[in-house]
C-alpha cells in the first residue's frame, strides 16, 4: 500500500530514530511512504491552546497536501506519532462538522492553492498495522518472533482518548492494539498500571515535579511488573519516558532503567531488522535487556 | 430476570482492616442500573454494604463510583452495558472513585476534595454594575455556550480519574476549572479577569492540566472539563495577557512562534524559549538542571550540537501566510461544536433555529441565578 506520510516534527528531531526505524520496516510490510514534507507541525494540542482556528487551519493545509498524494494513488494518510493522531483527529473533526467552517479555513488556504475535502482517512501507523496489514500478515512476516521478550505497551493519551472522536469500541477496540501487535509479534504483553495513562509531557515546562512523577510512577509500575521494556506509538511520551527517565527516576527516588522503544523499532526487531539499524543505540537508557534478548536470537549485533 | 455477578470493594477505615473485594449474586432485568445491583445485594444479602444515592436518575450525582475501573454514574449505567465491559470472567467489579479518601466502601469523601475546590473558584456569579432595572440581556449563544459547563452534577467522576491530581493533590482540577468557565464565559459576570488571574497565579490552577482528556471521558453529562480548561487558557492569554507561574503563556507562545518561524517544531529553541528565551533568568536554571540530559542526548547523538544552534527547517511561504491571516484578525474565530453542532445533525433544523432567532433574546434573572434545568 501506499500512504501520504506525517512523519511529525518530534521524529525528525529529538527521535530521529523513529523516523528512520518506520522508513527501515515500512517496505518490509509493503509499506510506500510518500513524504508531506511541506507540511507543518501539528500543533500538539498547544496551537489550539493558543488559536482553534490557526491549528485547525495548518491541519487542514497537510490533510489538503494529503489529498493531493490520495488523488494520486496513495491509500490514506499515515502518522507515526499519537499527540500528531489526537490533534489532528481534533481538528478534522471540526471541519469536517460544518461546510461554512470548513470554507473560511480554505479561503484561508486559497492562497496557495489548496482546499481541504471532508473525509480525510488519517491512520497511525499502529492503526494501518492493525486494520489494514491486519495481524495475521504481520504474524506470517515475523522472523525473530519475540518469544520471552515481556513488552509494556505505552499508548500516550492522545490516541485512546476521547473514544468517540477517535471512534474506538468494541468493534474497533483500538486501544488494545499494542498488545494485539506484542502478541502477534510473539512478545508477551505485561498489564501494568499506567499503559493507558498520560506520561505528564504537556506540563514538563509548567510542573516539571507533577510531570516527571507521572512519568516515573509509570515506569515504576512497568517495573514492578517485571517488564522488559516499554514500546510507544507517540515520540513525545518517548520523551519524557526516556530522555528524561534520569529526572524522572530521580522525582520518584528509585532506579529505573526501563528501556523505552519506538513501535516501528519493536516491529522490525520482529522483522529481523539489527537494533544498530533500528536506532537503538541513540536511546537514553540503553536497551540492553532487549538487544541481550535479541542477540541470543540473532547473534551479535557488533559493538555500539 | 437475568443473573448478575457484582464484585464490590470494600473498605472500612475505621477497623483497620485491609480493604477486600466482597463477590454478590443479583437478579434483575438487564437494563436495570448497576446501583440497583448494589441496592439489592445491601437489602438481600448483606446490609453493611456503604452506598450513597438519592435521585436514581442521574441528577443529584451522589452515586459517583468506578465501574469495571471506568469512573460514572452508578445508576446511570446499565447492567448488561457493565457486563459487556466486564472482563472474561463476566464479573463486573464495582469501587469507590479515586482521588478522595475512602469514608466506607464505595462512599468517597466529597467534602475533603470536591467540594474544597469548587469553593476554591468563588463559584456564583459576580454581577455587573450597575444591576439593571430588569433583566441582563444576554446573547443566545453565550447562554448555550455556558449551559455546557452549567450541565454538571456535581458528581466528581471527572476529578476520581484526573492524571494530574493523580500527581498533584493541590491541582484545582476539571470540575472546579469547568465551573470557572461557567462564570468567565457567562457576559453578566464582571470579574473574568481576576478570576483568570487568580487561576494563573496560582500554580496549581489552569496551567496544570496535562490535557489527557480523562474528564471528558468520564463525564457523564457531556461537560467536557478540559475543553472548558483550554478555553479559560485561552481566554487569559489571548485577551487578559495574563503571565502565568507555570510559564504556561510563554510555553505556549514559544510554541506558536516556533512553529512560525520554523513550520515544524524546533525542539532545541523550546525549551529556552519558554522560560523567556535563552537568556531570560528564569531559563538559566532551568537549562543548567537539564544538562546532565542534554549531555547525554549529545552522546547518543540524539541532538547534534548543529542541530543544537541552527535551524535545518524554514516555514513555507503557505505557513506563514495562515498565521498572517488568522492571527491577523481582529476577533477570534472559534468554531464551537457544541454550540453549532453538525451539519448532519442539524439537517431540517434550520427553520426552527430561524424562528429562535426571530423571538426575543433571553431574558436571564438580575441576580444571576441559573434555575434549576436539571
Ligand atoms: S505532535 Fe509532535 S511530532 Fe506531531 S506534529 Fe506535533 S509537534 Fe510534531
Ligand atoms: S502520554 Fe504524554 S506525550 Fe504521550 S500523548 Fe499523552 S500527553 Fe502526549
Ligand atoms: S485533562 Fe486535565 S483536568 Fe482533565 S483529567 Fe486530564 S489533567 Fe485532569
Ligand atoms: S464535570 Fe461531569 S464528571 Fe465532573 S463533576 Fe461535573 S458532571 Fe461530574
Ligand atoms: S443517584 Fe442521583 S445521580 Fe445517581
Amino acid at each position: 500500500m501506499k500512504v501520504a506520510y506525517w512523519p511529525g516534527c518530534v521524529s525528525r528531531g529529538f527521535t530521529a530514530e523513529l523516523h528512520g526505524s518506520m522508513a527501515a520496516v515500512a517496505p518490509m510490510l509493503n509499506i510506500e511512504l510518500v513524504e508531506l514534507d511541506r507540511a507543518s507541525c501539528c500543533g500538539a494540542g498547544v496551537i489550539a491552546e493558543h488559536s482553534q482556528e490557526l491549528a485547525d487551519t495548518l491541519n487542514a493545509r497537510t490533510f489538503a497536501l494529503a489529498q493531493q498524494e490520495i488523488t494520486q494513488g496513495a491509500d490514506l494518510m499515515m502518522n507515526i506519532c499519537s499527540t500528531c493522531q489526537g490533534a489532528q483527529s481534533e481538528c478534522q473533526q471540526r471541519l469536517d462538522a460544518s461546510a461554512e467552517y470548513r470554507a473560511q479555513v480554505n479561503e484561508t488556504l486559497s492562497d496557495e492553492g489548496l482546499e481541504y475535502q471532508d473525509g480525510i482517512i488519517n491512520k497511525n501507523f499502529l492503526w494501518v498495522l492493525v486494520e489494514d496489514i491486519g495481524l495475521d500478515k504481520l504474524k506470517t512476516l515475523v522472523k525473530q518472533p519475540l518469544t520471552d521478550l515481556r513488552v509494556g505497551p505505552f499508548y500516550g493519551c492522545y490516541i485512546v482518548r476521547p473514544t468517540d472522536r477517535l471512534d474506538i469500541n468494541a468493534a474497533q477496540p483500538r486501544d488494545e492494539y499494542l498488545g494485539q501487535v506484542i502478541e502477534a509479534l510473539g512478545g508477551t504483553v505485561i498489564d501494568y498500571a499506567g499503559s493507558h495513562k498520560c506520561c505528564g509531557f504537556p506540563i514538563i515546562t509548567m510542573n516539571k515535579e507533577a510531570s516527571l512523577e507521572q512519568a516515573g510512577r509509570h515506569l515504576g509500575d512497568a517495573v514492578d511488573a517485571e517488564a522488559d521494556c516499554l514500546v510507544t506509538p507517540c515520540p513525545l511520551c518517548h520523551l519524557n519516558l526516556d530522555l528524561q527517565q534520569p529526572m524522572a527516576a530521580k522525582q520518584v527516588g528509585r532506579e529505573l532503567n526501563m528501556p523505552v522503544l519506538h513501535l516501528p523499532q519493536l516491529v522490525g526487531l520482529a522483522l529481523g531488522v539489527s537494533p544498530k539499524e533500528l536506532g537503538l543505540q541513540h536511546h537514553i537508557v540503553k536497551p540492553t535487556s532487549v538487544i541481550d534478548w535479541s542477540q541470543a536470537v540473532v547473534g551479535g549485533v557488533g559493538g555500539w | 430476570m437475568a443473573e448478575f455477578k457484582l464484585k464490590i470493594r470494600r473498605y472500612d477505615p475505621e477497623t483497620g482492616a485491609a480493604p477486600y473485594w466482597d463477590e454478590h449474586t443479583v437478579e434483575l432485568e438487564p437494563h436495570r442500573s448497576v446501583l440497583e445491583g448494589i441496592l439489592q445485594a445491601r437489602n438481600e444479602n448483606d446490609g453493611s454494604i456503604g452506598v450513597r444515592c438519592s435521585c436514581r436518575s442521574a441528577i443529584c450525582g451522589s452515586c459517583g463510583v468506578r465501574v469495571n475501573g471506568k469512573p460514572g454514574l452508578a445508576c446511570h449505567t446499565h447492567l448488561d452495558d457493565a457486563l459487556a465491559s466486564a472482563g472474561e470472567d463476566g464479573v463486573i467489579e464495582v469501587e469507590p472513585m479515586g482521588n478522595m479518601p475512602i469514608i466506607k466502601d464505595l462512599i468517597v469523601d466529597m467534602d475533603a476534595v470536591h467540594w474544597k475546590k469548587i469553593q476554591r473558584v468563588t463559584p456564583w456569579l459576580i454581577g455587573k454594575e450597575p444591576v439593571p432595572e430588569r433583566e441582563y440581556i444576554v446573547s443566545r449563544e453565550s447562554m448555550i455556550d455556558v449551559t455546557q459547563s452549567m450541565a454538571c452534577i456535581q458528581c466528581g467522576a471527572c476529578v476520581s480519574d484526573c492524571l494530574s491530581m493523580e500527581v498533584d493533590p493541590l491541582f484545582v482540577g476539571p470540575a472546579a476549572l469547568a465551573k470557572t468557565y461557567r462564570f468567565v464565559g457567562d457576559p453578566r459576570d464582571a470579574a473574568h479577569e481576576q478570576r483568570l488571574k487568580d487561576l494563573g497565579e496560582d500554580k496549581h490552577g489552569i496551567y496544570d492540566c496535562t490535557h489527557c482528556f480523562k474528564c471528558i471521558e468520564a463525564c457523564p453529562k457531556g461537560v467536557a472539563p478540559m475543553n472548558q480548561i483550554m478555553r479559560l487558557r485561552r481566554i487569559a492569554g489571548n485577551d487578559f495577557h495574563i503571565k502565568d507561574r507555570n510559564n504556561g503563556e510563554r510555553h505556549e507562545m514559544a510554541f506558536v512562534n516556533n512553529i512560525e518561524k520554523n513550520g515544524i517544531l524546533h525542539e532545541a529553541d523550546l525549551l529556552p524559549d519558554s522560560y523567556g528565551g535563552k537568556f531570560h533568568p528564569r531559563a538559566v536554571p532551568e537549562l543548567i538542571s537539564s544538562l546532565p540530559i542534554v549531555m547525554t542526548a549529545l552522546l547518543r547523538r540524539k541532538m547534534t550540537p548543529g542541530k543544537a544552534l541552527l535551524h535545518p527547517h524554514k516555514a513555507p511561504d503557505g505557513v506563514k501566510r495562515i498565521f498572517e491571516v488568522v492571527e491577523g484578525r481582529d476577533e477570534r474565530n472559534e468554531f464551537n461544536l457544541y454550540i453549532s453542532g453538525t451539519d448532519a445533525d442539524n439537517e431540517g433544523t434550520a427553520e426552527v433555529a430561524e424562528a429562535i432567532e426571530a423571538a426575543e433574546p433571553a431574558g436571564v434573572a438580575p441576580d444571576g441565578t441559573e434555575g434549576s434545568s436539571a
